[in-house]
């Protein structure tokens, strides 16, 4: 497993998700876990993906994802899990 | 599993509360560069941090990439050069030629720092080591990133008042030599008692001849988040308070051990220590000076100010250590003048005095750092203002450091502004009595009593 932690936050709007998980599956990535909430107003959706047989490396991944973040008006973040379960768990 | 509600949290302490990992710097032993000819030592130093360091800056910005957080600085420590040039170095041009060399490296690394042009005088000093201080106003002249600093004593050895002598003088002449910029040669230029060989901080950093070939050592910061967190809890009690910072330090120093052991492996180099420091910037929301805010202080400076400090500095300390295999540096907080927004605004509005800021040096991790005081401030009174400092350090087991910056050519009321990271701050006025008798006095300071533990 090569878990990484994807998290789309910004304005509501059709289809965000839709686009996400298209690209991850034309990338191979394969997505654990979905789940999403309003935070302070924004729609805040998080994405546990395993990316070990993913056909880019993580750089590129997370570049492509800004990109498409860009496009759909929301911020797109790609980050290792580690940080998460570092901060979180002892 | 992780939940949303973490990785949220997580990543408001990035966007919103200036959460970063303040610096990674590779510690590199030169100890084995070393050579009677000057020529041979600056290429054997040359090749020796190329050859360890060339992916440093790469491998931090890629690093920081992927886990989404921020690693504002990569930078180097080395040996301290007195001890390396010592048998190069026949005049303290010899040493500036060292620093020429080094700061080519550091540019050529792309690190901001080089920390390590120093010498370690705690007890007595060397020909090698008072060739190195002379060198001292030059090799900040014409040096960008080097960064310098001199051990004037310790709690085992006692205070070497020759060297405190001689640095109140160097650090004049180093401002003399760069008015033309604000002599801004003094920031970075530290005179510490008890310096750590593992600091990964400038000025203060360098290399201890106690450690390995080479380390991974990383600050990280955050004040900015524990901020955030006090201010959640306005009318909580000191129980409260204390769990809160704990935590927050608790959280902070899991990322710093991340990246330090990530680094470490991605680099091949062992790993040194964490240091859980709460390190400031000029930016707004990134200051020491709010948390003592938050915790109930109209400015830094009032009343009650030496009390919050000491507590903050234990609590980081109790929160840090237990998310993190080694600690070590300076851990605690720190508490720049020019660095901090909040402290420049607490001494703009009267509230902070240098003599208040020596009192919070008996408490937190350094000590007088980054104050702008009058350029027509004798040597002499600059020397007693180390002794003060290197006293409390002695005393008290602890590290302590002045960096003061007289500014030539400005006096009190006025501005300087060094830029960037090191930013601006007010002219602070010094005490104007007289203690060149007693600084000139020669000799050492004996160790005291309470170092005799054997």
């Amino acid at each position: 497993m090569d878990k990484t932690i994807i998290t789309v936050v910004g304005k509501d709007t059709v289809g965000i998700i839709a686009r996400v998980c298209t690209y991850l599956a034309e990338n191979e990535v394969n997505i654990l876990d979905i789940s999403q909430t309003i935070v302070q107003g924004y729609f805040n959706m998080m994405m546990i993906v395993d990316m070990q047989k993913s056909i880019k490396v993580h750089d590129e991944i997370s570049t492509d994802l800004t990109k498409i973040g860009e496009e759909l008006g929301v911020i797109i973040k790609c980050q290792r899990e580690e940080i998460f379960n570092k901060m979180h768990r002892i | 599993m992780i939940n949303i509600y973490e990785v949220a949290e997580t990543n408001a302490m990035i966007e919103h509360e200036n959460l970063d990992v303040r610096t990674i710097t590779m510690g590199i032993s030169l100890l084995d560069c070393c050579d009677t000819n000057l020529e041979k030592l600056c290429r054997n130093i040359r090749a020796k941090i190329t050859s360890l360091a060339k992916d440093l800056v790469a491998t931090g910005e890629a690093i920081s990439r992927e886990y989404g957080i921020p690693i504002v600085n990569k930078r180097i420590s080395i040996t301290p050069i007195a001890i390396v040039g010592a048998s190069a170095c026949h005049s303290p041009e010899d040493f500036v030629q060292i620093a020429v060399t080094l700061d080519e490296v550091a540019k050529d690394m792309g690190v901001n720092f080089l920390g390590g042009y120093s010498a370690i005088v705690a007890k007595g000093m060397t020909k090698s080591d008072e060739l190195f201080m002379r060198s001292i106003p030059e090799a900040m002249a014409r040096t960008e990133r080097i960064c310098c600093s001199v051990n004037v004593g310790s709690t085992k050895t006692g205070i070497n008042m020759d060297a405190v002598k001689i640095m109140g003088e160097i650090v004049k002449a180093t401002a003399e030599r760069t008015k033309e910029k604000d002599s801004l040669g003094c920031a970075k230029l530290v005179v510490l008692c008890n310096a750590p060989d593992d600091n990964p901080f400038m000025a203060g950093a360098f290399h201890g001849v106690s450690e390995a070939e080479a380390i991974i050592n990383v600050g990280v910061s955050g004040p900015g988040v524990v901020k955030y967190a006090l201010e959640q809890i306005k009318d909580a009690n000191f129980e409260v308070l204390c769990e809160t910072i704990k935590k927050t330090a608790f959280k902070i120093t899991r990322v710093g051990q991340l990246v330090a052991q990530e680094a470490s492996r991605r680099l091949g180099v062992p790993f040194g220590i964490i240091d859980l420091s709460l390190a400031p910037t000029p930016a707004v929301g990134d200051s020491v000076a709010d948390i003592l805010k938050a915790i109930g202080l109209e400015h830094a400076g009032a009343p009650g100010t030496t009390a919050a400090l000491a507590l903050l500095n234990d609590q980081v300390k109790k929160g840090g250590v237990m998310a993190s295999s080694y600690v070590g540096g300076l851990s605690g907080a720190f508490i720049p003048v020019s660095e901090d927004q909040g402290m420049i605004d607490a001494v703009e509005a009267g509230a902070l005095t240098i003599e208040k800021l020596e009192a919070m040096t008996c408490v937190c991790s350094v000590g007088l750092d980054m104050i702008a005081i009058p350029g027509d401030t004798p040597a002499t009174t600059i020397s007693g203002i180390i002794a003060d400092e290197a006293a409390i350090g002695m005393i008290n087991q602890k590290t302590t450091a002045v960096r003061i910056i007289p500014v030539i050519g400005k006096g009190v009321g006025e501005q300087v502004d060094f830029g960037g990271l090191l930013g601006h701050a007010p002219i602070m006025p010094v005490n104007g009595f007289d203690c060149s008798v007693f600084v000139n006095r020669g000799g050492r300071i004996p160790a005291p009593i309470h170092s005799f533990k054997n």
